[in-house]
């Protein structure tokens, strides 16, 4: 089973939604779509479901031709960031309904609705109607209904976005479980970079309704392809400086010079832009080697557990983020630091020409 | 701790006292005066206690017209709740279209109620009205003056056509209030139309519908108008709804006493009814979510 995209491309209205994409999504893979809003997510699943047809382009599914079939005749199943179950039947008969209409036995059907239950944690509340029971677990059964078919691509677009926090961390861990279970093809629409990471396998960010870059999450998040990518796929975004690269080494806007080792070794001199994520800047205490820098205080954002500092150095704005909360005054100035081994280059056609070499620190996005 | 109590609140609450006393109160309870009193002529009263209410309690009259009204209501409401969500249905999603036919749904709505009994009676007319006229030259007989059936059948008619707007409407806005998802997700589950509509589109209008057949029935509980226009409660009294005897009694009569003690009973009825039909509907509905 594989879904192929062939040069598929929407225009609403003279406007392009999708310009020409190619994807392979290979047999039992997690496909997730990185984008912000409007980046061509649902548009884009839903011309893999056949819920809208291509303009241009031809779409296979197992090397079938299949642009332009209707979506009742394929086998799809779609979950939606609204909780969508039918409201006058019970869990159990929302999970059974698209069973019965696939004229399943009724042992048949009772086996799979409890199979899905026990998988999504429903059993308890099997005879509820959607109306009675949580925002999670409407979302639950939105997920069951859509697993028991046990079809062969499966769609969720944003699925977790309408739940409060405790409830998408709680979701988000099961989805992986789920997608192993099913063996099907998933794709999975977020905005969130962190989801992305989570749930691994491939990444497709998209931007402005263009695929930049797909290709296992990890490769996609360590090399992006070009600045746009690297961009999408961080949050807060990217930190960008501009940097002269000659034969003394790299130079930064305020004349500092770190050596061009490793892969910036190779690059032809220029100007490129240098490009980092807000983990990456040391704020306070730096480390031996760090490119340092004075930098002032915008606002800070406490969130959770860690705080954002947004701060303003040599005319660039940046976003550092720091594990804890930290008290800190605004117009206040900060000793900053870059750890030059952090990098990404970007030329002017905003490609990618050097990555760090050390592996990126997992832990925050 | 001491309260301090201050009482001045009581003077923002005085024009709305004052207004709500002469536009309801006071009259009210100069019916609730009239209804256990007997007069006669010029002002002279007479105390009669509950006279007036055991009277009518076993009039005839008063029992007759009560049928008349529950039957024209359930009729009407038997028509126009499923014909205006047909309607509903069949009306276009959005674009300009969608607007005309906003406007000329509504259209009905806005005509005075004297104004859509004359139309009718006019409509109605053997000699001159387009339906009266195309009628008895097809052959059948129809009198909305003379012909009990064809009576009730001009007001049912007139009922539909004035008010099967309003659940169109109140149906219209609860379509559209449906995310497109539910119709993507019932697609892709190839559900049928039926289903479609039995599954997503009834459960998600049961509110809206639950405001139509309430506000139908109180309305048409309470007719008056365009039925007096039409037929004055003829022929004979085969169209005489409560609305139409209260005021004969009253007006014509000159009974103040009973006709005093007919409204309130007839208040009270509506009351009530309204109150059974809103308990048997969310009842049902918790019954239906809990089952």
């Amino acid at each position: 089973m594989s879904l192929r995209l062939e040069g598929v491309s929407k225009i609403v209205n003279g406007e392009t939604h999708i310009h020409p994409a190619d994807i392979v999504l290979e047999k039992g893979s997690m496909n997730v779509l990185l984008g912000p809003t409007s980046a061509g997510k649902t548009s884009l699943m839903r011309l893999m479901a056949g819920l809208d047809k291509p303009d241009t382009g031809r779409i296979f599914w197992e090397d079938q031709d299949v642009t332009g079939k209707r979506v009742q005749d394929r086998d799809i199943a779609m979950v939606y960031q609204q909780f969508v179950n039918y409201p006058s039947m019970t869990v159990y008969d929302n999970i059974a309904s698209p069973l019965k209409l696939r004229k399943k036995s009724a042992a048949e059907i009772d086996a799979r609705v409890r199979e899905m239950a026990e998988l999504l944690k429903l059993t308890s509340i099997l005879g509820s109607k959607p109306a009675e029971i949580s925002g999670g677990q409407q979302q639950r059964c939105a997920m069951a209904r859509a697993l028991a078919k046990d079809v062969g691509l499966v769609l969720m677009d944003e699925p977790l976005a309408n739940l409060d926090y405790k409830l998408r961390e709680e979701l988000r861990v099961e989805i992986p479980r789920l997608f192993k279970a099913s063996g099907s093809i998933f794709v999975y629409a977020t905005t969130e970079p962190e989801e992305a990471l989570l749930l691994g396998g491939n990444t497709a960010t998209l931007w402005e309704g263009r695929i930049t870059q797909f290709g296992p999450a990890m490769d996609v998040y360590r090399g992006p392809v070009d600045a746009t990518t690297a961009r999408v796929y961080s949050d807060p975004p990217m930190n960008f400086v501009s940097v002269q690269k000659d034969a003394a080494g790299i130079r930064f806007p305020d004349g500092q010079l770190i050596p061009a080792t490793g892969e910036t070794g190779n690059i032809p001199d220029g100007t490129y832009r240098a490009g980092f994520r807000a983990h990456n800047l040391e704020i306070g205490t730096l480390q031996p080697g760090a490119v340092s820098f004075a930098a002032k205080l915008i606002v800070t954002e406490l969130t959770g557990s860690d705080t954002f500092l947004h701060v303003s150095v040599a005319g660039e704005r940046w976003i550092g983020l720091i594990p804890g909360l930290q008290d800190f005054r605004a117009g206040q100035e900060l000793p900053i630091g870059l750890n030059p081994e952090s990098l990404f280059y970007f030329d002017e056609q905003d490609q990618l020409v050097a990555a760090p070499d050390q592996p990126v620190d997992m832990e925050r996005v | 701790m001491e309260k301090t109590v201050n009482q001045r609140a009581w003077l923002l609450v005085i024009p709305v006292l004052i207004l709500v006393a002469f536009s309801s109160i006071i009259p009210m309870m100069t019916v609730v005066n009239y209804s256990f009193q007997d007069s006669f002529g010029g002002n002279e009263f007479f105390w009669v206690g509950l006279e007036w209410y055991r009277e009518l309690l076993h009039s005839e009259r008063l029992w007759d017209a009560f049928g008349r009204q529950l039957l024209f209501s359930f009729i009407i409401l038997l028509i126009e709740i499923p014909l205006g969500i047909l309607v509903a249905l069949s009306m276009p999603k959005k674009g300009f279209a969608a607007s005309i036919c906003l406007v000329l749904m509504s259209l009905p709505l806005l005509i005075p109620y004297n104004v859509v009994g004359t139309i009718w009676q006019v409509f109605g007319r053997a000699d001159i009205g387009l339906l009266g006229r195309a009628l008895s030259d097809l052959g059948i007989s129809y009198n909305y003056s003379q012909n009990a059936f064809d009576a009730w059948a001009t007001v049912i008619m007139m009922d539909v056509w004035h008010w099967t707007s309003l659940v169109a409407l109140l149906s219209y806005a609860g379509l559209r209030s449906i995310p497109s998802a539910y119709y993507q997700a019932a697609k892709i589950d190839q559900a049928g139309r039926w289903s479609v509509f039995r599954h997503i589109e009834l459960p998600k209008m049961r509110g809206v519908l639950m405001i139509a057949i309430l506000l139908r029935f109180m309305d048409s509980f309470m007719i008056y108008t365009e039925p007096f226009v039409l037929t004055g409660g003829g022929p004979g009294n085969a169209t005489t709804f409560l609305s139409i005897d209260l005021v004969k009694m009253a007006l014509g009569q000159f009974d103040l006493g009973p006709a005093a003690a007919f409204s309130l009973m007839y208040f009270l009825v509506i009351l009530l009814i309204s109150y059974v039909f809103y308990t048997v509907m969310i009842t049902a509905d918790k019954n239906e979510a809990n089952r």
